[in-house]
């Protein structure tokens, strides 16, 4: 098992390199980086110093091992728009988008898994149907559309939610969070709806079939002639058996949502990570979209680390690989 | 004299209503078994001996349904149970044992945990100690070898033949009356089918519990059971003391079926066929359901279905029960 976590670590890092490539790459392809960084007006000698100055003129593959290397000791650079290190700039942000994907997550899996085994285990119920039904809606309507109509429905009609903004933070030093306000849980609910709501019929979806599947197996028809509880039989024999592609599918979904978090952010004007990146799209701040692109990839790869970390934990024929003759 | 009767079943019929018509399955079954015997139960698939099992202990799928008839269990009425009822009589009173131990287990709990979350549900009495010492004991019953260590083991570290073993501790874990083996060494090596069946037939001798075998396998009823129900199209053609049904069996469809095995002392070196095979449920035909492919079929057996009737030492459901017939058998 260490061996294979050795592996999945080796793996994970040859695949930040990759990201890596691809995030400096953009700084050579995509604009000029001294138009950024001096006026239009700019005499041609400037530019060709700035060049000389910010190693534009080394060989790649030495501007390519600088990058990772600072990358590595978490130095992405100067924002050309806010002139600001960029480290600064997303670590001010990721509160925000983080604290936002939590309660997204935690509400999508909590109802998800809920509903899901509910669904799955009354499958021809009317309540089944109304909750698979209105799903549908989740899966199909755009996540910014969702977040309009909340905002219509309970900012402008009846009043009762904010519809921008994370309303007070608390500033911890490290970390500012809105959990601690009463305006800043108010602010994060709306959302955290919207964000979660496509990964909650996702995971419901997912849940009931999987539940489905797994009802139908020996092993439940066995532990209901041993006479075991109902709750036994669909939380401890059922649901257990259908955590594998559940753990999969959210954990993905986990970095997804962090990810795509920009749409929501955009339209509840969310001051988060999403945001920024979008306005360092808008103004070609190359810097800020390379270190968000290097830090999302990173998510990736350190949530199917604790995935694949997951998997051990919760399938004991996994550990045991190398003992299974007998 | 006669023993404590434990199972009664009376006029069994299980239905599956289907958008063509309503399919009876279990058609008119009734049999008995006393407190300690072991009643082997025979026939072709699709005879119906799965669902006289799943009937008795209310593990109908539905559609599935017990449409006539009582299950009595000592006297009690157990058909119908639903619920709780229903979950207190599974595992306590009558205890299952099902045909693939590779897939009976639960893959994810180890096999201690699935002994004692059986026993706890069934003596809540018991402390947590209590019950991994019963647990523990059960393995060492069923003959798991270092079954102590074997306790925090996952059922995919044991063999088929061992996980078998952990399931038959598993349906007798909280002492049942009766235990319904639903072919529980149709999966298993040859060699290892022997020693389930022993093994069963031991822990229930010391128990004093009554067994339903499920099978095909003629030669596991005659080591095992002490009587042989051979069921044909949902309905018993042929009920008696082992011997007595192997030996000279009164229905034909029983002759046809003990014809069939080969055996190494027989001077004729065919074995002989029974002609066509067991009618769709959608198609049982009208009197005797085996008169389409029977050599004696009169006007009667087209016209009336005979009832299980006194033949020899046992009953057997057929119009032509005569001396002639009695005695055809190997």
């Amino acid at each position: 098992m260490i061996a294979f976590l050795l592996r999945r670590i080796g793996q994970g890092l040859l695949v930040m390199v990759a990201v890596g490539m691809m995030a400096f790459a953009l700084f050579r392809f995509v604009g000029d980086p001294v138009n950024q960084l001096v006026g239009p007006d700019a005499s041609e000698e400037d530019r060709e110093r700035i060049r000389v100055e910010i190693g534009l003129k080394d060989p790649v593959a030495l501007q390519f091992s600088r990058y990772i290397w600072r990358a590595a000791h978490l130095d992405f650079g100067f924002s050309y728009q806010f002139k600001q290190p960029v480290t600064k700039l997303i670590a001010e942000r990721l509160p925000a988008t983080m604290e936002l994907a939590f309660v997204a997550v935690s509400i999508a899996l909590v109802l998800g898994v809920l509903l899901g085994v509910y669904t799955g285990l009354h499958r021809d119920s009317f309540l089944s149907n109304v909750f698979l039904t209105v799903s549908l809606i989740g899966i199909s309507l755009p996540t910014f559309l969702i977040g309009i109509l909340l905002i219509f429905l309970f900012a402008v009609q009846l009043k009762v939610m904010p519809s921008f903004g994370r309303g007070q933070v608390v500033d911890l030093g490290f970390w500012t969070t809105g959990f601690l306000t009463a305006s800043g849980r108010s602010a994060l609910v709306l959302p955290a709806i919207t964000l979660g709501l496509f990964q909650m019929t996702l995971t419901m979806r997912l849940v009931r079939s999987e539940m489905l599947e797994i009802m139908r197996l020996d092993f439940i028809k066995f532990a209901r002639a041993r006479g075991l509880k109902n709750r036994a039989i669909h939380f401890g024999h059922a649901f257990k058996n259908t955590l594998i592609p559940v753990i999969t599918v959210t954990g993905l979904q986990f970095g997804t949502t962090i990810a795509f978090a920009i749409i929501t952010e955009t339209v509840f004007q969310w001051p988060g990570m999403g945001n920024l990146f979008l306005r360092a799209v808008q103004t070609v701040d190359i810097p800020i979209m390379a270190c968000y692109l290097m830090m999302i990839g990173f998510l990736f790869v350190l949530i199917n680390f604790i995935v694949d970390i997951l998997y051990f934990v919760v399938d004991p024929r996994l550990r045991h690989v190398t003992k299974v003759a007998l | 004299m006669s023993p404590e009767i434990v199972l009664d079943v009376r006029g069994l019929t299980v239905e599956f209503p289907t958008r063509n018509g309503i399919l009876t399955a279990v058609d008119n079954v009734s049999f008995s078994i006393a407190k300690g015997e072991i009643l082997g139960v025979v026939g072709e698939s699709g005879a119906g001996k799965s669902l006289t099992g799943a009937a008795i202990i209310g593990l109908l799928e539905p559609p599935g349904r017990v449409a006539k008839g009582e299950i009595r269990l000592k006297g009690e009425r157990i058909d119908g149970l639903a619920g709780e009822a229903l979950r207190r009589l599974r595992g306590r009173r009558v205890g299952m044992v099902f045909q693939d131990p590779l897939t009976s287990l639960n893959p994810l709990y180890t096999v201690g945990d699935q002994l004692i979350e059986t026993i706890s549900t069934h003596r809540p009495d018991l402390s947590a100690s209590a019950a991994r010492e019963r647990a523990l004991s059960l393995l060492i019953d069923v003959g798991i070898p270092a079954a102590k260590d074997r306790l925090f083991a996952y059922p995919h570290q044991f063999s088929g033949g061992m996980r078998q073993r952990v399931v038959i501790a598993l349906a007798l874990a909280a002492e049942p009356e009766l235990v319904i083996a639903d072919e529980p060494t149709t999966a298993l090596d040859v060699s290892v089918q022997a020693q389930i069946i022993a093994l069963l037939k031991r822990l229930c001798a010391e128990r004093g519990t009554s067994v339903m075998l499920i099978t095909h396998d003629m030669g596991v009823i005659a080591e095992t059971c002490d009587r042989v129900a051979v069921l044909y199209a949902g309905r018993i053609v042929e009920i008696g003391p082992v011997a007595d049904v192997i030996h000279r069996p009164c229905h034909p469809y029983t002759i046809g079926l003990m014809g069939a095995i080969p055996a190494l002392d027989g001077e004729e070196d065919r074995l002989t066929q029974i002609p066509g095979s067991m009618p769709r449920l959608s198609a049982i035909p009208q009197g005797c359901a085996f008169h389409p492919r029977c050599a004696r079929t009169s006007q009667t057996c087209i016209d009336e279905r005979p009832l299980l009737t006194a033949a020899g030492s046992g009953s057997a459901a057929c119009w032509h029960i005569d001396p002639a017939l009695t005695g055809a058998g190997s």
